[in-house]
């Protein structure tokens, strides 16, 4: 790992909180399992050596083949490793959970449960990223914008295929799937330019399905939003349906596109597949389901989701 | 309007566009595989070959001829799986900003899959399966397996479906989606044309032969042991080649079920794994997970028997731990079950699924781990003998807890949501798998070869082998754990970044140097067979072996023993040696054998045959076919010739002879 430090490893150099949590995680479990690996590992080159067939003053006892206090160290030793690395899995894997909204922006400075996160939703598309700032009102394609220290939560889902949300410097990745939203709340604590790409394989474009995250200051970042605004007005772009369902066409290497307006809804037609004029909305139609079950006293058992995310993931945990 | 339909009825959605006569790699590979098959083809005529080849092999049912075929099988594969690994190694190491390398898109793709598959299901899977068909009926004592039939026509299916991937080279094309094929992409929206199903279609008829061969395994080591042989004194590899025939009779009806829905999603508008109309993919997601994970184990554990018996031959020692070793596999066995969600952390289940899959993956490492000190504590105190089953032993012992620790890094939820789909895990599990599945097959390669043809192999290229293999694997892999380190996702055919290019050089030279370990092990067969009196075993016991397989002549007689053998401990042979056992020498009697078959053959081709009909919609070829198959195996059922004697003088000839081997050799 120290070999390592030279390179460019942004895994394990990272710039955002959550990512950098993650860091240390591999480098804590790494450590506690070379307790073990390293002196098997000596053991095994030892052993081959001294007990080589010419080495006729190592013992040589042919029948030994057993022994309960070896036996409790070979298997005890494991153990004990494994539930400490398994009491650490249990405890990172609720603290990092990306659906957990953040406790912090970085070790020193503690958030409280109600600080209202940037809310990003993030559309992966055959084979380009979305960005939709609901709050914001814009939208851009392959250029990601967020202001340093401040909470961010991205909403994801995609279009047609599965594909991973990853912005290594940032936090870990999440997979982006479509009719189903996935949720990563995360934090950037340095003003830099960062590389976000596709990181499952997602068919002919996958290679160039990548895109630059902005990490930049609170005021950089609002008058990026208005120059975005101002740009696209000129232009006269808007992310409504009909512009959607053009982009949403398959095509690699786009450049970065901005939209000044957005349809508030359009969000919510991806994730729920009705963005064209004659789909019905999955939810519309989970509803219509249990509805009807309902009416019937049918004792079938229907889950009533009107939401279709993964979770309920709105609420603080 | 008739003439059309009757050109689709027959060829379906076949075409001359299909055949890639513009692809000059395919065209070049084309070219070199006729010229090649005319050769073989001639050779074969000139030296009338097609009958012995007929009756000796193809039609077979010994399953030491059927436990060889399915080896060589799995090397022939290997180089197929192996040129894809370097096309790729190749196409990673030039293609950077300006430069796109030699591969678009559609070819890599195509590339990267077929490796995954061919290496999973038509390398590891042939090499670890051939070695179980081999090795347990000798080492329970037994004449042949269970069901001598249905171990022909397991071969036989497996074999098919590995042809029906190598057709997809040459007419249409492979699947684009990576060796899992999820949908969306793998379904008719992402994946229109042929690709996805010839992948379907050659695990399907793959499949069948590797669930029936578990199935007949699983019954050959329950019912045919030789007496005295109760399932603690079993050795360590039948024991875990039951428990991985056990795995197999589980799991591989998952796969089945899995991809015949996604065959209805794609052929006939099911919405089993479609985005919409309550179709889920993360259904085909948590299947086909439910199938790969045990599948992982499937291949290690035979080999974890490979290495037991290994060291302790080699360490001229009883294994340390036998008990714990048993109840080590059995826990792994069962483990193998309850994990597969670590497959897919970052697919947006909560911490506490995620915290329960990742600790019991965890779990698995204890017993695991075990494994690793019982071989350590066979080789304390013993005297070891560096031959290369040893020497791969003792690569593996090394590597394999490299790759157990990366693996156990990537159980962490967390630390797995940096590291997934990066070529870390690549790294991680071309560690486990050639550190772990491909030494262990090549330790049993170098160990039982004797036994199977009368000579041993040749050390000199075999030493080459294992260097360039090993240290070529460090070149090959270590490069990419930093790869993935640096944040580079799995599956990429080019990238912006000029800085990571010495990786990929680095890992493209380690690749190069494991081609010059295939090199060296074909040499080594090559030179072997050349060498063959000089290295030939008249004892039939050539590494003062432990097991019962070691107690017969080498290459054993058709009927494997003359006498069925009593057993009084797990190191059967060893404590018959030590008790001064005398093999016997008259009151040979005739012995009752099963009869060679062609019906798993035809059934086998048909398969083949239905297969191919149903890629490309070829509806009429695909239901005569199918009437083909039914008439076939009904007729069969009508053969009451399944079985004959060996006359005693047969028996009484071969004993003969191998007296008069061990006598001019004391």
């Amino acid at each position: 790992m120290l070999l390592l430090a030279g390179c460019n490893t942004v895994v394990m150099n990272p710039s955002g909180d959550i990512a950098a949590q993650q860091a240390h995680l591999v480098t804590v479990s790494t450590l506690l399992m070379l307790l073990i690996i390293v002196p098997v590992i000596v053991l095994i080159v030892l052993f081959a050596w001294r007990y080589r067939k010419s080495n006729a003053e190592a013992k040589y006892e042919p029948d030994w083949d057993h022994s309960t206090q070896l036996e409790l160290v070979i298997w005890g030793a494991p153990l004990l490793i494994i539930i400490a690395l398994g009491l650490i899995t249990w405890i990172s894997t609720h603290l990092l959970d990306p659906y957990r909204p953040l406790a912090r922006l970085d070790a020193n400075h503690p958030i409280s449960a109600n600080t209202k996160p940037l809310v990003v939703e993030v559309v992966a598309l055959d084979w380009k990223w979305l960005f939709i700032y609901p709050e914001q009102g814009i939208a851009t394609v392959n250029e990601l914008v967020t202001p340093v220290n401040v909470p961010v939560r991205f909403k994801i889902t995609a279009s047609s295929v599965m594909n991973s949300f990853y912005i290594p410097a940032l936090a870990g990745q999440i997979y982006a799937m479509p009719g189903m939203q996935t949720t990563l709340n995360a934090v950037m604590n340095q003003t830099g330019v960062y590389d976000g790409f596709s990181a499952n394989y997602s068919g002919a474009g996958f290679s160039h399905m990548r895109f630059k995250y902005h990490g930049v200051s609170t005021g950089d970042f609002d008058s990026w939003v208005a120059k975005a605004k101002a740009e696209a007005q000129a232009g006269g772009k808007t992310l409504d349906r009909a512009n959607y369902l053009t982009l949403e066409k398959p095509s690699q290497s786009d450049p970065i596109r901005h939209y000044g307006a957005i349809d508030p809804a359009l969000y919510d037609a991806i994730l729920n597949r009705c963005v064209g004029a004659d789909a019905v909305c999955t939810n519309k139609m989970l509803a219509a389901d249990a509805k009807r079950a309902a009416d019937k006293g049918a004792e079938i058992c229907v889950t009533p989701t009107p939401n279709l995310s993964m979770k309920s993931n709105d609420g603080p945990h | 309007m008739d003439h059309i339909n009757l050109t689709k009825l027959i060829f379906g959605r076949l075409s001359l566009e299909s055949i890639p006569y513009h692809e000059p790699i395919l065209v070049g590979t084309f070219a070199m595989v006729a010229i090649g098959g005319l050769a073989v083809l001639a050779a074969m005529t000139y030296f009338r070959l097609w009958g012995p080849l007929w009756r000796d092999w193809i039609t077979s049912i010994d399953h030491k001829k059927i436990g060889i075929m399915y080896m060589i099988l799995g090397l022939v594969m290997l180089l197929r799986g192996f040129a894809d690994a370097l096309m790729m190694r190749a196409q990673q190491a030039m293609s950077f900003g300006d430069q796109n390398g030699f591969l678009p898109p559609h070819h890599y793709d195509q590339v990267f899959t077929a490796h995954g598959v061919i290496m999973i299901f038509f390398v590891a899977m042939p090499l670890v399966t051939g070695l179980m068909n081999y090795v347990v009926p000798l080492q329970i004592g037994a004449r042949d397996v269970s069901f001598p039939f249905l171990n022909n026509f397991s071969f036989w299916m497996t074999t098919f479906g590995g042809m029906l991937t190598m057709v997809s080279l040459f007419v249409g094309e492979f699947a684009r989606t990576g060796w899992l094929a999820y949908p969306p992409l793998s379904g008719l929206l992402g994946s229109p044309d042929v690709g996805v199903d010839y992948y379907i279609w050659s695990l399907q008829i793959a499949g069948v032969g590797t669930l029936l061969s578990g199935v007949n395994l699983v019954v050959t080591i329950i019912k045919m042991r030789a007496p005295g042989m109760d399932l603690m004194k079993m050795p360590v590899f039948t024991w875990t080649a039951l428990c991985t025939n056990i795995l197999i009779v589980a799991s591989f009806p998952v796969l089945t079920a899995v991809l015949a829905m996604l065959s209805l999603d794609r052929t006939f508008g099911t919405n089993f794994f479609t985005n919409d109309l309550g179709g889920n993919p993360m259904m085909y997601v948590n299947m086909i997970w439910i199938w790969g994970h045990p599948e992982v184990y499937i291949l290690v554990l035979p080999v974890f028997g490979v290495f037991s018996e290994v060291v302790s031959t080699f360490s001229s020692k009883r294994l340390f731990g036998y008990t714990s070793m048993v109840y080590a596999t059995a826990v792994i066995t069962i483990l193998s079950y309850l994990v597969w969600l670590h497959h897919f952390f970052t697919m947006g289940s909560g911490a506490s699924v995620n915290s329960f899959f990742g600790i019991t993956t965890m779990i698995i490492s204890i017993p695991t781990g075990a494994k690793i000190f019982n071989w350590l504590f066979t080789m304390y105190r013993g005297r070891i003998r560096f031959e290369l089953p040893m020497m791969w032993t003792i690569a593996f012992m090394i590597t394999f807890v490299i790759g157990g620790m990366t693996g156990v890094l990537l159980a962490v939820p967390p630390a797995d949501f940096v590291l997934h789909n990066s070529l870390f895990l690549i790294a991680h599990f071309h560690n486990v798998i050639i550190g772990g599945v491909v030494f262990g097959c090549f330790a049993a390669i170098n160990f039982w070869f004797p036994k199977a043809f009368g000579y041993k192999l040749d050390s000199y290229w075999g030493k080459w082998s294992f260097w360039l293999w090993t240290l070529g694997f460090y070149f090959a892999f270590m490069p990419l754990y930093v790869l993935g380190l640096m944040g580079v996702t799995r599956r990429m055919s080019h990238f912006e970044d000029p800085s990571l290019q010495i990786w990929f050089i680095v890992a493209a030279f380690g690749a190069l140097m494991i081609a010059g370990g295939i090199g060296a092990m074909l040499l080594q067969f090559y030179v072997s067979f050349k060498k063959r009196e000089e290295l030939r075993d008249v004892t039939g016991d050539p590494w003062g072996g432990r097991t019962l397989e070691w107690s017969t002549s080498s290459p054993p007689p058709d009927y494997n023993f003359a006498f069925t053998p009593r057993i009084h401990d797990n190191d059967a042979w060893a404590d018959m040696k030590k008790n001064g056992y005398q093999r016997p020498l008259s009151d040979f009697v005739a012995i009752h054998m099963p009869k060679n078959t062609w019906a798993g053959f035809v059934i086998a081709a048909l398969s083949f045959v239905i297969g191919f009909g149903l890629i490309w919609q070829m509806w009429l070829l695909a239901v005569v076919g199918f009437v083909a198959l039914l008439a076939t195996i009904i007729v069969h059922t009508f053969n009451y010739k399944r079985d004959y004697y060996i006359p005693v003088e047969e028996v009484v000839r071969v004993e003969a002879a191998r007296t008069r081997l061990l006598e001019s050799h004391v």
